[in-house]
This record gives C-alpha cells, sequence and structure tokens, in this order.
C-alpha cells in the first residue's frame, strides 16, 4: 500500500507518495530527483548510497523512506557552504581523491559524519570512519589524505 | 499492508497483539527483502522512535540496555566498553559505521544469526532478555531465546524491550574476538566470547566460553574443571573444549574443518584477553583491532 508523507532533504520538504516497501535511495533518486547520491551494491555493501539521517550515516539503498519522513535527510547535494564547495569536496578534487568519482559522494557524506563528531580524527580513525565505502580507483590514500587536510582546515 | 510509527512502548504492543511485525533500524529486514529471502512483512509497526528503550541503566543488580540501544552506542558507552567490554568488542566489529549507527541490540539478538556478534559475548554474561506484549512481561536467559537460525523463542506479539546483564564478581571481565576476512562490512567467519574472573593469585575463579556460527545457534559452556587452574592452561582448555564441540557447516566462506580448527584460535585468544581485562589491564575496543586478527599494521 502506498504511504504519503514529506522528506526532508537538505532543507526542503518533499511530499512523496511512494510504497511502504520501497528504500530511501530510490525515492531520493526517482521521486525528489536529486541523483547524487548513487546506487552500487544495492545490498548495504558499498556505501555509494551513503546519506545522513539526523546527521548520521546511513546506507539509503537499505532503509525504508517511509522510515525517514521527520528526520533531517542530508544528500551530497546539500553538502556544498552556499556556491562554495564544502572543504570536503575541494580537498578531495584538490588530493587526487576523484577518479571515476561514483563512490565520491558516499565518502564526502560519511567523512562529513566522522568529521562532525571527531574533528581531529587519527589516520586509523579516518579509515574505520570510511570503512563501510567501496572505492576502486584510488586506493583510498588520497581520500583519507583529503579527509585529514580538511580536519586542519576546519579546525583552524 | 500497513505501516504505522509507534510513539509509546504500548501502541508498539497493540500493534504487535494485531498481527504487526516490528521494525527498527530495518538493516537485517530491509537486506532480506531485497534479497528475496524474506518478504517484507506486510504489517510494520516502526518502534525506532521509542526513546524509552534507549537507555543504558547501572544499578547494583547490573546493567540494562534498551533494545534501541544502536552498535555505535555501545561502542561509544563509556560504562558498557569498560565492565561489559566482549560486548563493546562485538558491537565494534558490526557492518561499518552507518549499520552501526541503524543497527539495534535488540535487533541484533532477536534477528538469531549464529554469527551475531553481540550473542555470545551476551551469553557468557549471563544476559537475560526482557520481552514484553500486551499479556505481560518476562525475562529470558538469552541461550533460551534462540532455537535456532533466525528463530527465536519469543511470540510473535512480544517485543523485545531490554537486555540485562549481572554485575559481574570483582576482577571479572570478558573479549570477543571472531575471524574476518577484512575489516568492514563483514560477517564472522567463526568467533568466540569469554568471561573470565580471577582468583586473588591470578588463577581461574570462573570461565566461560560461548562460540559463534559453528553452531545453529550461539554456542556456550562453563569450564568448572579450569577453577583453580593457570589463564595459559584455562586458555588452552578452551580452545580444545571449542574445537570439540563446534559443529560447524562448510560454506562459501570457510569449510567446517578450517572453522572448526580456527574456533580454537579465536577461543584461546579471547580467554587470553578477558583474563588481561579481568587483572586491570586495558585493551582497546575492539580486540580484533588491538591483537593479531585485523590488527592495523
Amino acid at each position: 500500500m502506498s504511504e504519503s508523507f514529506n522528506l526532508n532533504v537538505n532543507g526542503v520538504n518533499y511530499p512523496v507518495n511512494v510504497d511502504q516497501g520501497r528504500n530511501l535511495l530510490s525515492v531520493i533518486r526517482g521521486e525528489v530527483g536529486l541523483t547524487g547520491t548513487k546506487e552500487g551494491c544495492d545490498d548495504c555493501e558499498c556505501g555509494a548510497c551513503m546519506v545522513l539521517l539526523d546527521g548520521q550515516p546511513v546506507n539509503s539503498c537499505s532503509y525504508l523512506a517511509v522510515q525517514a519522513q521527520g528526520r533531517a535527510i542530508t544528500t551530497i547535494e546539500g553538502v556544498m557552504v552556499g556556491d562554495e564547495m564544502h572543504p570536503l569536496q575541494r580537498n578531495i578534487l584538490d588530493e587526487g581523491g576523484v577518479q571515476c568519482g561514483f563512490c565520491t559522494p558516499g565518502m564526502i557524506l560519511s567523512a562529513h559524519a566522522l568529521l562532525a563528531r571527531n574533528a581531529a580524527p587519527t589516520e586509523e580513525e579516518v579509515r574505520i570512519g570510511l570503512s563501510g565505502n567501496l572505492c576502486r580507483c584510488t586506493g583510498y590514500t588520497k581520500i583519507v589524505a583529503a579527509v585529514q587536510r580538511t580536519a586542519v582546515e576546519l579546525r583552524k | 499492508m500497513s505501516f504505522t510509527i509507534a510513539h509509546s512502548v504500548d501502541e508498539a504492543l497493540a500493534a504487535l497483539a494485531a498481527g504487526a511485525r516490528p521494525i527498527a533500524g530495518g538493516s537485517d529486514l530491509v537486506v532480506s527483502a531485497r534479497h528475496g529471502k524474506a518478504a517484507l512483512p506486510a504489517d510494520l509497526v516502526a518502534i525506532d522512535r521509542l526513546d524509552e528503550l534507549k537507555s543504558v541503566v547501572a544499578t547494583k543488580e547490573g546493567v540494562s540496555i534498551g533494545a534501541l540501544v544502536t552498535h555505535h552506542d555501545i561502542e561509544m558507552h563509556p560504562l558498557l566498553s569498560t565492565t561489559c567490554a566482549g560486548l563493546a568488542d562485538g558491537s565494534a566489529l558490526v557492518g561499518s559505521p552507518s549499520t552501526r549507527h541503524v543497527g539495534t541490540l535488540g535487533g541484533n539478538i532477536m534477528n538469531s544469526s549464529p554469527a551475531m556478534d553481540t550473542g555470545a559475548p551476551l551469553a557468557v554474561m549471563r544476559a537475560e532478555v526482557e520481552l514484553r506484549s500486551v499479556r505481560g512481561s518476562r525475562r529470558v536467559p538469552i541461550e533460551e531465546l534462540w532455537t535456532g537460525p533466525g528463530k527465536t523463542s519469543a511470540q510473535p506479539d512480544e517485543l523485545c524491550v531490554a537486555v540485562h546483564i549481572p554485575a559481574p564478581a570483582a576482577r571479572s571481565n570478558s573479549a570477543y574476538i571472531r575471524l574476518e576476512y577484512r575489516r568492514a562490512m563483514e560477517i564472522a567467519v567463526v568467533g568466540a566470547a569469554a568471561f573470565v574472573t580471577l582468583a586473588d593469585d591470578g588463577t581461574i575463579a570462573a570461565l566461560r566460553v560461548g562460540l559463534t556460527a559453528v553452531s545453529p545457534t550461539i554456542f556456550t559452556g562453563d569450564l568448572v574443571g579450569q577453577v583453580g587452574r593457570s589463564v595459559a592452561d584455562a586458555a588452552a582448555a578452551a580452545a580444545q573444549m571449542s574445537m570439540e564441540q563446534a559443529t560447524p557447516i562448510s560454506d562459501v566462506r570457510a569449510s567446517d574443518s578450517y572453522r572448526r580448527h580456527t574456533v580454537g584460535v579465536m577461543a584461546r585468544r579471547a580467554v587470553e584477553a578477558a583474563a588481561r581485562r579481568a587483572a586491570g589491564e586495558t585493551i582497546a575496543i575492539p580486540v580484533n583491532r588491538a591483537i593479531g586478527i585485523g590488527a592495523a599494521s
């Protein structure tokens, strides 16, 4: 049976009417129309679909859209600061942490949640923070460096 | 087909009595439904907003953990990560940061997977599960909860509301270690938990071992014969017992003989780590990262 409810994505309320079994990922992409969130494995393994739910990272492929009502959802489209890239976005580009780019939105959201609760993570803590996100291009080193550089920058 | 959001435990219990199934984070339910393993229940009641099930309360009798306390909460909790270290070891190994934020303790134990990471540590700590329904409330020793893979002794209208862990004797602690092939998004190939109480002279006063992913449900055994023996002897005996008692399956992840061998290794390391903690040493959560398997290079 379909359910009607509002999804708050990046501070904007979107009324949706979807089946109760629909996952958050497909509703964000197909109904809300924001396609920065990616479908990778569709099995809670790769992290390409990562969004923040009330600031915490969630695999949107494996979370019911209907359960996200009344919560603040942040996608990659909501990470920019006005017209400026977020330091995480700028640094991941500068460090060469983006190749095909498919994992990048999920990586940035996991890193965003990590830095929100740990302003000065060690390299090991960054690797654990990103451990739910697979990248098949970069070998992770440059992504980890970008997160560490951002942490230093945000502490200034 | 219906979906309701419960605003109180009583509302949730009424929905269960009417035939709905509970959903917290959905990390097991939604993933199995998407795999076609088990269809999503037609009637769902969301329990994830029940703040009354999200607390950790310590009393003289022990600690009570609300069913909606997440793995992330357990891993970071100052009391649980010290006095119930084995449980924190298990929660810290679940999935990834996102899984640990979404996944709850109640969900983990009620899913009754033989590979669950919180089961063996809870069993060795003699945890009890509080089940509530519109008919009343009861406590079940956690080993009596699990009746088979994916099966529990809970009635369909019962909701797991809390897990109670009795206060341990002085000089006691626990540890949980698993064999894993990668450091994230992994499920235990095999695992072992140990609860150790040390006598004043450093010998074993009590020892209990729990095994993960080597039988249809979590296996637990008391090693009463090890009382008065050294930690090293008891660890060796625990390894032997674990290899003898394990009845593992062969699957894509490991053969039965490999599981039987490695569960002994895990048991020995779990006893050693629990004994070091019982003696007052701090070993970072999770033990997997601190000693041996999966340790950072």
